[in-house]
């Protein structure tokens, strides 16, 4: 190869000159890119064979009837027009759904932040603190800690127990259409900690100087956070409050725990992902789910850009 | 996300604002601690509960048995068809081999856009960035058909083999980050003195990689480790069942029959989990204050 480039260009055809400088060409931009995308191999036969492809077949299904024994039915827009006017369960999990994201998020990120302005003193002890307030974050996915709440709530559970010391007669809360709901939020919010230390990595980089200029002024504690802790947080707000409430619109193990899977009683906990789960693995909807997950996608994006687009009037970038 | 990885390990400038007067700091020490217990006692009362003999399960809210009896985890142990010895064994492989998939098939994708030079690097790496906005539940039902058609249902080859693809993009993001911040005159140095790419991966790279790699691995074990949406999707037969689908077996056959034996198994499956936290718990809070990784 090498030595054809170097042949002075009348000592051979026209024809295998261009041949090789062609080939020439084609070998730099080989040597060039190869360790590129050899590296990237595993990534990108998993980008095709694992997410876009899987992807579009998604989309594909979303209008279709698939129950797995037979190939898709094409039906149009049939899916999502039964979602949108005649499917009572999927407005009960949309129901479900956004009582648990409006409740969950704004208090698992009020405590988050009011124990890392605790932490954030100079404490003695911090690092014990801040372990034991992020562990139940680490556990807190696992199935054993479903069932340990379960039994907490339940109507002879601890909770009760504890309740009846004060003479207060608890409901059985997991068995309560009107609260189950909310113990599956108890548990969320019992789960501050990962929030939490991303605020307190945040309150860090507040300049000490600033509160003590504010005190020199004889600002009090409550207009210095008003003033100089929230603005300044704002950022760290935000990009916890998206990844919360992601997170809560996905949420699946508690409430299928909790529930025994069915998301009972009387679909109270009948979470978003719990019924996909059920129309696609248990009732073998394979095309009515996909259309779900899609109308899962929309939300979380319009949630998603509604987020940034209000951002730019609360949040504050310090530049 | 980025404005955050920065800088958050700062140290604090000390300062006199941060010092308390000493009645001041007993109130929030009192309060803390009076937090911290109930935070941990759900945790508490249910190892205790495991150990507690077991008509005294339920007669107190106090975290101290009155003895202390291991026969629950005995019963708890054997109480299915499948030991519970069967489900830690399927736990730890799949994990194992999830943290090994992670850990390669991740460092490849991000060295190669951290460090080299080729057509289409920019447009491939918006991609994957794109990817970590995807829900899995848009991907779940094809990828179910795929390794059904596969013949891998009830096998653990789809939770193990998309780890090997890389398939996680949250780690390459991490790994990417990273690698960005290692000095580039190493590899032109080694790339000069004629190392090809792959040396320089894998002999400066990796070994100077070691706290993200580290990082990386032990969230991805624990996750795995936690996991049910996949197995409980995947894994049918009882002799594949990982520890959380035996867990909730157990629930499901004994429910409010052997409580103790419940408790004891839920202890178990929470132990790894909790080694873990004790030993690295530095790496992971660093990971969360710095990356705000999810959970």
């Amino acid at each position: 190869m090498s030595n054809a480039m170097r042949t002075p260009a009348g000592a051979i055809s026209v024809e295998r000159y261009q041949g090789a400088v062609a080939e020439g060409r084609f070998r730099r931009l080989w040597n060039a890119n190869a360790p590129g995308y050899l590296f990237l191999l595993p990534w990108l036969v998993g980008f095709f064979g694992l997410t876009l492809g899987p992807a579009l077949i998604s989309l594909y299904l979303s209008f279709t009837d698939y129950d797995m024994l037979q190939s898709p039915r094409w039906v149009g827009m049939a899916n999502y027009v039964r979602i949108a006017t005649a499917d009572p369960k999927f407005s009960a999990a949309m129901d479900v759904t956004l009582t648990y994201v409006v409740f969950s998020v704004p208090f698992k990120l009020t405590f988050a932040l009011l124990v890392a302005m605790a932490l954030n003193r100079g404490l003695r002890g911090l690092t014990v603190y801040r372990a034991i307030f992020y562990l139940p974050s680490l556990l807190g996915g696992s199935v054993a800690i479903a069932v340990l709440w379960r039994q907490l709530f339940a109507s002879d559970g601890l909770v009760n127990a504890a309740l009846s010391q004060f003479g207060i007669e608890g409901p059985s809360w997991i068995s309560h259409p009107n609260y189950s709901i909310y113990t599956l939020v108890a548990l969320s919010v019992w789960q501050f900690g990962s929030p939490m230390i991303i605020f307190l990595a945040g309150l860090r980089q507040i300049p000490q100087d600033m509160y003590e200029a504010a005190s020199l002024d004889g600002a009090s504690k409550f207009r210095q956070f008003y003033k100089i802790t929230l603005p300044l947080l704002t950022p760290v707000i935000f990009f916890n409050a998206v990844v919360q409430t992601i997170e809560a619109f996905k949420a699946f193990t508690p409430a299928f725990i909790i529930s025994g899977g069915t998301g009972g009683p009387i679909n109270s906990t009948l979470f978003y992902t719990l019924y996909l789960y059920q129309e696609a693995f248990g009732n073998f909807r394979m095309g009515y789910a996909s259309a779900l997950a899609w109308i899962l996608v929309v939300i979380i994006a319009i949630f998603t850009a509604f987020s940034f687009l209000t951002s730019r009037y609360w949040v504050h970038y310090d530049d | 996300m980025t404005e955050m990885t920065a800088s958050v390990t700062a140290a604090r400038p000390p300062s006199d604002i941060t010092k308390r007067s000493l009645p001041a700091s007993l109130v929030i020490h009192a309060l803390l601690i009076a937090a911290s217990l109930l935070m941990l006692y759900p945790l508490l009362w249910m190892v205790s509960a495991s150990v507690r003999p077991e008509n005294e399960i339920f007669s107190s809210t106090s975290i101290i048995p009155s003895s202390i009896d291991f026969s629950s985890y005995v019963r708890g142990w054997t109480g299915l068809d499948v030991s519970f010895g069967r489900f830690f064994w399927n736990s730890l492989v799949i994990s194992v081999l999830v943290v090994t998939g992670n850990v390669i098939a991740c460092s490849l994708t991000a060295y190669a856009f951290a460090r080299l030079r080729f057509a289409g690097r920019n447009f491939w790496f918006a991609i994957m960035l794109g990817t970590l906005m995807i829900p899995y539940h848009v991907t779940l039902i094809p990828q179910y058909v795929l390794f059904l058609d596969l013949g891998w249902v009830n096998t653990i080859l789809p939770l193990v083999v998309p780890k090997f693809l890389a398939s996680d993009a949250f780690f390459i993001f991490l790994m990417v980050q990273f690698f960005r911040g290692i000095p580039r005159e190493l590899d032109e140095a080694a790339m000069m003195d004629g190392c090809s790419a792959w040396r320089i991966y894998w002999k400066i790279m990796l070994p100077l990689s070691l706290p993200v790699l580290a990082t990386a691995a032990i969230f991805s074990f624990i996750w795995t480790w936690d996991d049910f949406f996949g197995p409980l999707i995947y894994l049918n037969d009882m002799n594949t069942y990982t520890i959380q689908l035996g867990l909730r077996t157990f629930v499901d056959s004994t429910s409010a029959s052997d409580w103790g034996g419940l408790f004891a198994m839920s202890t178990l499956t929470l132990v790894p989990v909790f080694f873990f936290f004790l030993f690295f718990q530095r790496l992971l809070i660093e990971g969360i204050a710095t990356t705000g990784m999810k959970r």
